[in-house]
């Protein structure tokens, strides 16, 4: 079969649904981290399909871009992740409702 | 100046002297007696001239300007001689009477509160300054009446006195405010120019209009159907009793009918609803209901015990005349024997109740004449000046009460005859109560121990009596009738001559009548009364003199009419402030917000997956939207 620019948007779209899932359902804080970085890889994915099918190089160069932020991102993330779990003694998103009203 | 100088020593008393009671008492004499001076001073640069004086414009909006300003003639300057003579005697009067009460301080700086707003009402010149003052004079009576207001009775009276006042002041409101939408103006002179260059402006609504403004007089002065309050009133000391219930406050009403007396003289108008009045004038309706006043306080008085009872009725009675007799001078536009009667009636009146007082007293407060007697020999000063009182109520020359009714049959003779032939009634009634008071108490045998044991009163209490004896006897030989028909009327002409006959020659009937009434009345009197021991009449007239001591049950009547339809009203308002406007409104509105708050916060979850969730529910929500 001839893989056209639709499939990638589906594979890219099915990619983020997945992160987004894991962002909601799953309970560790690492696995949500995990299921983030997805997200912004399949955007990276949409964006690099867009780019090579109307040969156009912004696209690319968008991902460059979103890769390192995403990079800088995690790194923040996972202190940010080890600062909390010293404090709380829990990496569970449960237990994390001080700003609950 | 006047006005100023009884405020300032009534708030001066109350703000500074409280302790020192001669000192109080000194300030307070003081202020009135130099505003008596002043007055007397101004009459005599003034005469019957008039002057005016604005110190400055209080409520300058637009079609309505209301100044504080003072307007001094004839008729105010007459006046102020009166309210200052009569309360500075009162006040010296007092020192004695008050003499053994606790809040001596707190009298004097009341009387001078009340002199300052009686002469805020004799010198306004606007209908909204004058009604000011005329709520303040209600005060005045509120703490007056009530000044012994550990005695539930003098709470209730002065309570009564001034809500049936208020009921009056509600129709004289209206009254202004019709002025004010017909003439567009407040101010005395500016309107009586208006009317008197066209007397139509009133229009249809010239009746209504007098009535309600009659309604203020009808509160103050006491006419039927409000006057209910003036018997009750005799609660407070009998100072306060003489001074404003006999002389100045009641007559404020009839004063104010003067004063506003282009009013009354417009053509008769009544709208669409009233058309059965016909041609009758809303002065004729205000004679009528003065006569009726008077007929009905003159028969209850003759069955009253209770010596400040009888005067109260007996001031009733005569205010009653006072206004008939301003109803009837509408034809000629002249009212001046009403104010001429309101003249000597201030001075007899004040001396009668100050003589009760001074016989009250020295019975150690025993106020029913069925427990007096023989009071004649141990208090020959009270009783001559009583003497000379009763003269002068009944109408005998060449006392002065003779000359002013007099006036008042004759113009009741020329205008409407049977109101005539009720003021003959009238005198006959009044000389009958009067005299029977006066022999009951004065003559006879000493009917209880405490008439056995009394005494004449201290010389602070004698001496007014006397000052006031002079003017009741003599103010009718001034020129007074003249005087007061030349400000009402300019074109008036003189009688001339002779002052002590001169009503024999002017109107032999009136006077004839008038005279020969007195001399009926007394008779009568004398054969039931001298050396009674117990009144003879109860028997006679049985169940028409038990109704006559119940005042005619009016009062129960009221009670049973008028309180429950008040309370019911209470009931509904209050029903409605409590469920409606606090728990409906009020605590809905909070309970409403409450709930909203409660509602919103179920969202703060505090649980980031959550808020991840609904993020994506939102975004969701976004792009479908867009779609379209």
């Amino acid at each position: 079969m001839n893989v056209g620019l639709q499939h990638y948007l589906i594979v890219s779209g099915l990619l983020f649904s997945l992160g987004l899932l894991g962002v909601v359902v799953r309970r560790n804080l690492i696995v949500i981290f995990m299921g983030l970085e997805l997200m912004l890889n399949a955007a990276n994915l949409s964006l690099v399909a867009f780019s090579r099918y109307n040969a156009n190089l912004d696209g690319q160069v968008m991902v460059f871009f979103i890769i390192t932020v995403a990079a800088a991102e995690v790194a923040v993330g996972l202190a940010l992740i080890v600062a909390l779990y010293r404090k709380r003694q829990t990496a569970h998103v449960e237990d994390l409702t001080t700003l609950k009203l | 100046m006047i006005l100023l100088a009884p405020l300032v020593m009534a708030a001066g008393t109350t703000l500074f002297v409280r302790k020192d009671r001669t000192l109080s008492a000194l300030f307070n004499i003081g202020g009135v007696v130099l505003s008596f001076l002043l007055s007397f001073v101004l009459f005599c640069i003034y005469g019957g001239g008039s002057v005016d004086c604005t110190p400055f414009h209080w409520l300058p909006v637009e079609g309505l300007d209301v100044q504080i300003g003072l307007h001094l003639d004839g008729l105010a300057s007459l006046m102020l001689l009166v309210v200052t003579g009569v309360a500075s005697l009162v006040m010296i009067y007092s020192t004695g009477y008050m003499h053994d009460d606790v809040s001596y301080p707190r009298f004097f700086s009341s009387l001078s509160l009340f002199v300052f707003s009686m002469l805020g009402i004799v010198l306004a010149d606007n209908f909204v300054m004058m009604f000011i003052f005329w709520e303040l004079v209600g005060i005045s009576s509120y703490l007056l009446i009530g000044f012994w207001y550990g005695k539930p009775a003098a709470a209730d009276a002065s309570k009564k006195a001034f809500l049936t006042n208020r009921i009056g002041d509600f129709g004289f409101m209206l009254g202004i405010l019709m002025v004010w939408s017909a003439l567009g103006t407040v101010d005395f002179a500016t309107a009586k120019a208006k009317l008197a260059e066209n007397p139509a402006l009133l229009g249809s609504l010239a009746g209504i209009t007098g009535l309600l403004v009659f309604m203020g007089a009808m509160g103050k002065s006491a006419q039927f159907p409000l006057h209910v309050w003036l018997p009750d009133a005799m609660e407070g000391p009998t100072p306060v009793s003489a001074l404003i219930h006999a002389a100045t406050m009641v007559a404020a009403g009839v004063y104010m009918l003067c004063r506003v007396y282009f009013v009354y003289t417009v053509t008769p108008g009544w709208p669409a609803a009233l058309g059965f009045l016909g041609g009758l004038s809303a002065a004729t309706i205000i004679s009528l209901i003065g006569a009726f006043t008077a007929l009905l306080a003159a028969v209850i008085a003759v069955q009253q015990n209770d010596i400040k009872r009888i005067l109260a009725y007996s001031t009733l009675s005569q205010l009653g005349l006072m206004v008939m007799a301003v109803g009837l001078g509408a034809k000629s536009a002249n009212p001046s024997a009403s104010m001429y009667h309101l003249v000597t009636h201030a001075f007899f009146k004040a001396m009668l109740f100050l003589g009760a007082g001074s016989v009250i007293h020295a019975c150690h407060h025993e106020q029913d004449i069925w427990k007096m007697g023989g009071l004649r020999a141990k208090m020959p000063v009270t009783f001559w000046t009583f003497l000379i009182g009763t003269a002068a109520l009944a109408g005998l020359p060449p006392f002065s009460g003779f000359y002013s009714k007099d006036e008042i049959l004759a113009v009741a003779l020329e205008t409407i005859p049977i109101l005539f032939g009720v003021g003959v009634l009238v005198t006959v009634l009044t000389t009958f109560y009067m005299s029977r008071l006066l022999l009951v108490t004065f003559f006879g045998p000493a009917r209880s121990e405490s008439a056995d044991h009394a005494h004449e009163s201290p010389g602070s209490m004698k001496w007014p009596l006397v000052a006031l004896a002079i003017p009741s006897v003599a103010v009718a030989w001034l020129p007074l009738g003249e005087f007061l028909s030349g400000h009402f009327d300019p074109a008036h002409h003189a009688h001339g001559g002779d002052i002590f006959f001169g009503p024999f020659n002017h109107n032999p009937v009136a006077a004839f009548f008038g005279f020969g009434a007195a001399l009926f009345g007394f008779s009568i009197a004398f054969s039931l009364y001298w050396k009674a021991a117990k009144d003879p009449l109860p028997a006679t007239l049985g169940t028409l003199s038990r109704a006559m001591r119940n005042r005619f049950y009016l009062d129960e009547l009221y009670e049973t009419v008028f309180i429950p339809l008040h309370n019911l009203a209470s009931h509904v308002a209050d029903w409605i402030d409590r469920w409606l406007i606090a728990g409906l409104l009020v605590r809905g509105l909070t309970g409403a917000t409450d709930v909203a708050g409660r509602a919103l916060r179920l969202a703060q979850t505090g649980s980031i997956q959550t808020y991840a969730f609904l993020f994506t529910v939102g975004v969701l929500l976004v792009v479908l939207l867009a779609r379209k």
